[in-house]
C-alpha cells in the first residue's frame, strides 16, 4: 500500500513534489543508474517538454541523451523501438497523447508485435511518455483519453498514474520492464503535489491499489478521476456512505485481484474513467468482475461512467461537462447504494 | 509499359572498383547465396502452388543482386531491417535455411516457432532485425538500431531495405530525415522493383530518378543497376563508408521482381514482353559470367555449386517437416518479455 509507505517514509524523509517533478526524478534515476536510458522527444531539451517534466535533464545528461527530435511521432517511437530492440531502454516523450496516433503503425504493428511475431527473440524495453486528458482548454486534438486503444493490443503495457507517488514509483518499473509501455500522464496533475520519499522505490506495474476502504460501494477509477472519486467519498462519508476506490494504476496487463475481491466486498460496482463511455476501458472492468466469483455478491448491476461520447469541446463549461463531474459521480454512487 | 533499362554505374573508375578485389572465396560465397535465394524461392512457390504453405509469400526472384551485392561487404555485427519480400536480405545476411524453411512451413522449429511466417523472420543474432508485413515499417527501427550504434560509439553500420512504394510512406521521410539530422550510420537501400503491387513507381512517384529523393534531406543518393551485383557490392561499399563517416545514404536499386506481388497475382497490370525483357539481364546470368571470365572458377565448379543449393534446400524442407506443428498450449507465449 502506498499510503503506508507513506506514512512510513515521512519519518526518514518524505517531501512534497509535484506529479511533474516525480517523474522527472524517476528518469534521471535511471538515467544515472545506466547509459542505456535516454530521454528522447519534441522539445524535451533546453525547453523542457512542453509541459516542462524534463526541465534541467539537458543540463545534467546532455543533448546526447536527452534528445530533441524533429516533429516526427512515427519515427519517434520507430527509432525508440529500433533502439531498444539493439539494446538500449529509450523513453520517447510524445507531446500530447493524442498524437500517438501518428505513430500508431510503429507502436501496434512493430513494437508492440515484435516479440511475438519473432517467436520470443526480441526483448523491446522502451516507454512511450505522453499527457492525456482534458481541461487545459485545449480542445478535441489535444486533450484525449485513449488508454482503451492501447489495451486492446497485446503487447503492450499500458499505465495511468493518478499521484506524484504512483507516476514515480511506476515510471521507475516501466522502464526496467522489458516491454513496451504506453506511460499515460494526466496533464492536469503535473503541477499537483503529493508526498514523494526521498529514498529510492518501485511500484510493480500490474498492481491495483485500494486507495480509500469502504463497505458501500467500489468505485473503480484511475487518472485524474481518482482525485475526484476520493473528493467525493470525502462528502459522502459525512452521510454515512463509505466508498471504496479501487485505481488499477495498470490497465495492461490488469491485476484485478483487489477490484474482484473490493467488489466481493461491497456487492456495487461504480466504474469511473475520464475517457468515452462507449468502448472505454471500463468495459473491460465490468467483464472481469461479472465473470469473477464477485457476480454472485452483487447486489445492483455494475454502472460505468465514463466521458459522453463526443470530442472534446472547446468552452470551459461544455469541457467541464463533458467528463464524469463531480456531482454526476455523487450522483451515480447514490443511486447505488440506494 | 517497356521496361525502363537500368542505368549502368557511374561509380566505376577503371582498375579501382573495390568489386575488382573480391576473392575467388567471396565470389563463390556471392555465387552460392544467389542460387540459395533461388532455389528456396522455386521451392517455396512449388509448395504454394501445391497449397503446401498457407497464407501468402513474396517472391524475390530477379532482384537477388541488390541482396548479395548490398549484404557482402557488412561484417556479422552490422546490422539489418527488411521486408515483406525478405527471404533474399535474410539469406544474404547468413542464416539457417532449416530454421527459415520450418518457419515458412509454419513449424515449431522455424525461426519464430511458427509464430511469424514469411514476412517475420529475424535472427538478431545476426543482426537481422527483421522482415516486415508494413511497406515501410522497418526504416525507422533502423534509424532507431542506428541510434544505438551511435550513442554506444560502436563502429557499425546499419541497412534498411525497402521497395519503391515504401518512398511515399511517412516513415520514409521521417526516418531519413532524422538519420540525417542526426548523422546516424544507415544506408537506406530502395529496391525499385518498378512496381508497388501493381502500381507502377512512374506513376506513383513523378520523379526520373529516385535518388533525387535524397537531396530533399540532404544526403548523398545515388541510383545503381541492380542486376549487377558488383555495380551493387561498389556502391554499398562506398556508401558503407559514407554512412560511418558521416551519415546517411540513399541508394537505388534499379530491378525487377519477375513473379508476381504474391500469390494472387495475375501480371495484368504488366506485359510478357517487359518480363522477358528484364530476364535478360538476369542477375545470376550476370554474375556466373563474371565469374567464368575471371577464371575465379569453372562451369563445372558452378554446376555442382548450383546442385548444392539445391540440395541444401531440399535438406531444409526434410528438416522442416522432421519436426511437429507447434504445440497449441504455445499460442499465448511471447506476447511479453
Amino acid at each position: 500500500m502506498s499510503s503506508a509507505k507513506q506514512k512510513d517514509g515521512a519519518a526518514t524523509g518524505v517531501r512534497e513534489i509535484t506529479y511533474a517533478e516525480a517523474i522527472r526524478e524517476a528518469m534521471s534515476e535511471e538515467m544515472r543508474k545506466s547509459d542505456d536510458v535516454f530521454l528522447m522527444g519534441e522539445d524535451v531539451g533546453v525547453y523542457g517538454g512542453a509541459f516542462g517534466v524534463s526541465v534541467g535533464m539537458v543540463d545534467e545528461f546532455g543533448e546526447d541523451r536527452v534528445r530533441d527530435t524533429p516533429i516526427s511521432e512515427a519515427v519517434i517511437v520507430g527509432a525508440a523501438t529500433g533502439a531498444a530492440v539493439t539494446g538500449m531502454r529509450p523513453i520517447a516523450e510524445i507531446q500530447f497523447s493524442d498524437f500517438i496516433t501518428i505513430g500508431m503503425d510503429q507502436l501496434v504493428n512493430q513494437a508492440a508485435k515484435i516479440r511475438y511475431m519473432f517467436g520470443g527473440a526480441a526483448n523491446v524495453p522502451m516507454v512511450i511518455r505522453a499527457p492525456a486528458g482534458s481541461g487545459t482548454g485545449a480542445a478535441a486534438q489535444h486533450s484525449s483519453s485513449m488508454e482503451a486503444w492501447y489495451t486492446h493490443v497485446p503487447g503492450l503495457k499500458v499505465v495511468t498514474p493518478s499521484s506524484p507517488y504512483d507516476a514515480k514509483g511506476l515510471l521507475k518499473s516501466a522502464i526496467a520492464d522489458p516491454n513496451p509501455v504506453v506511460f499515460l500522464e494526466q496533464k492536469l496533475l503535473y503541477r499537483v503535489k503529493g508526498p514523494v520519499p526521498e529514498e529510492e522505490y518501485t511500484i510493480p506495474l500490474s498492481s491495483s491499489e485500494v486507495k480509500r476502504e469502504g463497505d458501500a460501494v467500489t468505485v473503480v477509477t484511475w487518472g485524474r478521476m481518482v482525485n475526484r472519486c476520493l473528493e467525493v467519498a470525502d462528502e459522502l462519508s459525512r452521510e454515512g456512505i463509505e466508498m471504496e476506490v479501487v485505481d488499477p494504476r495498470t490497465l495492461m496487463p490488469l491485476d484485478e485481484g483487489p477490484i474482484v475481491a473490493s467488489a466481493k466486498k461491497t456487492g456495487r460496482v461504480l466504474i469511473v474513467h475520464e475517457a468515452v463511455q462507449t468502448g472505454g476501458y471500463g468495459g473491460e472492468i465490468a467483464a472481469r468482475i461479472a465473470d469473477s466469483e464477485a457476480f454472485y455478491y452483487l447486489d445492483a448491476p455494475i454502472k460505468r461512467l465514463g466521458a459522453l461520447d463526443v470530442p472534446v469541446p472547446y468552452n470551459p463549461v461544455l469541457e467541464a461537462n463533458v467528463v464524469p463531474t463531480h456531482e454526476k459521480i455523487t450522483a451515480a454512487v447514490r443511486e447505488l447504494v440506494q | 509499359m517497356a521496361a525502363k533499362t537500368a542505368r549502368t554505374g557511374k561509380s566505376s573508375r577503371a582498375g579501382s572498383r573495390p568489386s575488382d578485389s573480391l576473392t575467388a572465396e567471396q565470389l563463390t560465397d556471392m555465387y552460392t547465396k544467389m542460387n540459395h535465394i533461388r532455389a528456396f524461392e522455386e521451392k517455396v512457390a512449388y509448395f504454394f502452388s501445391r497449397g503446401m504453405i498457407h497464407g501468402t509469400t513474396h517472391l524475390y526472384i530477379g532482384e537477388e543482386a541488390t541482396a548479395v551485392g548490398a549484404l557482402a561487404p557488412l561484417s556479422d555485427k552490422d546490422l539489418i531491417t527488411s521486408t515483406h519480400r525478405g527471404h533474399g536480405h535474410t539469406i544474404s545476411k547468413g542464416i539457417d535455411l532449416n530454421r527459415m524453411m520450418a518457419e515458412l512451413l509454419g513449424r515449431s522449429n522455424g525461426y519464430c516457432k511458427g509464430k511469424g511466417g514469411s514476412m517475420h523472420i529475424a535472427d538478431l543474432s545476426r543482426g537481422n532485425l527483421g522482415a516486415n508485413g508494413i511497406v515501410g515499417g522497418g526504416i525507422p527501427i533502423a534509424v532507431g538500431a542506428a541510434l544505438t550504434l551511435k550513442m554506444r560509439k560502436q563502429d557499425q553500420v546499419v541497412v534498411s531495405f525497402f521497395g519503391d512504394g515504401a518512398l511515399n510512406e511517412g516513415s520514409f521521410h521521417e526516418s531519413v530525415n532524422l538519420a540525417s539530422v542526426w548523422d546516424l550510420p544507415v544506408v537506406f537501400v530502395c529496391e525499385d522493383n518498378q512496381y508497388g503491387m501493381s502500381m507502377s513507381r512512374h506513376k506513383s512517384i513523378n520523379l526520373d530518378d529516385l535518388a533525387d529523393r535524397a537531396k530533399a534531406y540532404g544526403i548523398p543518393g545515388k541510383t545503381i543497376d541492380g542486376q549487377n551485383v558488383f555495380e551493387v557490392y561498389d556502391a554499398m561499399v562506398e556508401a558503407i563508408d559514407q554512412a560511418k563517416k558521416t551519415g546517411p545514404v540513399l541508394l537505388v536499386s534499379e530491378t525487377y521482381r519477375y513473379m508476381g506481388h504474391s500469390k494472387s497475382d495475375a501480371n495484368r497490370y504488366r506485359t510478357k514482353e517487359e518480363i522477358n525483357e528484364w530476364k535478360k539481364r538476369d542477375p545470376i546470368a550476370i554474375l556466373r559470367a563474371e565469374i567464368l571470365r575471371r577464371g575465379t572458377a569453372d562451369e563445372k565448379t558452378l554446376d555442382g555449386i548450383e546442385a548444392q543449393t539445391r540440395e541444401d534446400i531440399e535438406a531444409a524442407v526434410r528438416f522442416a517437416e522432421e519436426a511437429g506443428e507447434p504445440d497449441v498450449n504455445d499460442i499465448i507465449n511471447d506476447v511479453y518479455a
